[in-house]
């Protein structure tokens, strides 16, 4: 594991503990209930954390040569 | 009634030619049928991933989870991307081992590892064991789906035949390239249809998706969030880091990994596929939206939640269409399913028995073992067998044993032993088993207790269930 790798453990975090700690309908996010609409964003996080670490990942580069 | 078989019969007739299309001149060795040449690029890697990920369950047993058990449902969400996050550490591993020693499955794998035909013998059980049960339910989907779409103008156990026999004539022809190729329209239908209904029905029926889930939270308190027992914030952790940790073990997907033309395709994937997974939000919106509006279906009937609201608000063209598209989440995840399955058997089982068989033997074996699985998978369909039910149950967990035996071989210095991935393999898949089927681990009163309740009403919630515990 490279450090950077060490990134893709925050959507793990991330998109569990939301129910954990708020297993609540309110507040609604983007209109659904606080659950869903948690997981719903961090699936967006997910894609973006995921995108910066593809980025600097050194083993795309030595791929790409 | 006649738009809707012109429709479907369309949407097959389009899945054929492009499947079949797919060949495009190319010679199909075994190179080209099982592994694409290993040259796909990203967006064909994409296609086959997602066309494997969304199956007949994103029409069927998504919306009518979400109707039927309310918060439970988000589980799909966030073990799929989890599932990504991981495959962009294990798959490009696993395919540049793939690469370097010409692998065509996923029992392949292990042979080479572990240098061991027995324990690739097990793997094929395991693989096996969880495909055509997953062929099937797929078969049945397709059954339900077009029966729903032609509100019974549709005779069921042709359109599985027809359905099958698709599948059978691209899969042979084209091999894998068939399945990407007829993925393309099947994702642009999906999206389009799943879309379409997941923010016209909130805004129609509710005036918006907040408003929707404010009179839903009104009319059945802790419907949208997980209840204190049974499937709770607990069950929701373990479940989605299982599911996350089985997802890529599942053969189709393994071995699908071996079809990229470089590493960097498959961690690309792992960026774009989270997001494309949020189309199953929309399918929870529909089968939210049918809640309260066409209350009262119960057990299997659930799965219909999608198609009786469609029907509800939509002319039968509209519903033809969303048909159409259902039609290809069945054929799509079906053919790569039928092709892995005889990609195994052919190499890893009944390849074992002829050593000297030379490549272009094993891929005219493997092609013509394609109708052979079919026809299996399409009698279980048709008669409705109660084993291939209770497989469906245990499938995911099966092939979720794998996963400690593939990552210890990923090591640098692979601290498992072949008798050991081939026991602890063995044993976890006997756990699972026993801990899925209570009447397995009880005294004979409990088992006759037990047995009754397996009673033919019983199992169409059984097949939800099994739609409900895995998203693919």
């Amino acid at each position: 594991m490279k450090p950077i790798h060490w990134l893709a453990v925050i959507p793990f975090i991330g998109m569990l503990v939301g129910p954990a700690v708020h297993n609540e309908v309110d507040p609604l996010i983007l209109g659904m209930p606080f659950p869903l609409g948690w997981i719903s964003v961090w699936v967006v996080l997910t894609a973006i954390i995921m995108a910066v670490v593809y980025l600097i990942d050194p083993a795309n580069r030595e791929d790409a040569q | 009634m006649t738009a809707a078989l012109a429709l479907i019969a369309l949407a097959a007739l389009a899945a054929l030619l492009l499947g079949v299309v797919a060949r495009a001149g190319r010679d199909m060795d075994l190179e080209q049928w099982a592994v694409g040449g290993r040259g796909f690029g990203w967006i064909l890697v994409f296609l086959l991933l997602a066309g494997e990920i969304y199956t007949t369950f994103t029409f069927l047993g998504a919306s009518g989870f979400s109707y039927g058990l309310g918060a439970p449902v988000y589980y799909i969400l966030a073990y799929g991307s989890l599932a990504y996050v991981i495959a962009y550490f294990l798959l490009p591993l696993v395919w540049s081992y793939a690469r370097q020693h010409g692998l065509h499955s996923q029992p392949d794998f292990f042979v080479r590892k572990y240098a061991s035909p027995t324990l690739g013998v097990l793997v094929s059980v395991v693989d096996l064991v969880a495909l055509i049960p997953y062929l099937v339910l797929q078969l049945t989907g397709l059954g339900i789906i077009v029966t729903a779409a032609g509100y019974g103008a549709i005779p069921r156990d042709a359109a599985i035949w027809i359905g099958a026999a698709i599948v059978t004539v691209y899969i042979m022809m084209s091999g894998i390239r068939g399945s990407a190729y007829t993925s393309v329209v099947k994702d642009i239908l999906i999206l389009g249809v799943v879309l379409f209904l997941g923010i016209y029905l909130p805004l129609h029926l509710y005036g918006g998706i907040g408003p929707m889930f404010e009179k839903i939270a009104a009319a059945k308190p802790g419907f949208l969030v997980f209840p204190a027992s049974g499937q709770s914030v607990a069950w929701f952790i373990s479940t989605v880091l299982l599911t996350a940790i089985g997802f890529f073990m599942w053969p189709q997907s393994f071995a699908a990994s071996y079809t990229a033309k470089d590493a960097r395709v498959l961690r690309r994937n792992a960026i774009v596929l989270p997001i494309y997974q949020l189309i199953l939000l929309f399918v929870f919106f529909v089968g939210f939206a049918a809640v309260l509006q066409v209350p009262g279906l119960k057990g299997g009937d659930t799965n219909l939640a999608l198609f009786k609201l469609a029907a509800q608000q939509f002319s039968p063209a509209v519903v033809a269409v969303i048909g159409a598209a259902g039609v290809f989440t069945a054929l799509v995840p079906g053919s790569l399913i039928a092709m892995t399955a005889a990609m195994l058997l052919a190499k890893n089982l009944i390849g074992l028995a002829r050593p000297e068989a030379t490549d272009d033997q094993t891929v005219a074996l493997a092609k013509w073992l394609v109708p052979v699985v079919m026809l299996v998978a399409v009698y279980f369909t048709l008669t409705g067998n109660a084993t291939i039910v209770a497989m469906l149950l245990v499938g995911y967990s099966f092939v979720t044993q794998l996963f400690p035996a593939v990552i210890a071989s990923l090591m640098p210095r692979n601290p498992a032993t072949p008798a050991g991935a081939f026991a602890g393999i063995l044993v976890g898949m006997v756990v699972a088993a026993v801990l899925t089927f209570p009447s397995a681990r009880c005294s004979p009163p409990c088992r006759k207790r037990s047995a009754t309740s397996t009673s033919a009403s019983s199992r169409l919630p059984r097949i939800s269930s099994r739609w409900s515990s895995s998203a693919r």
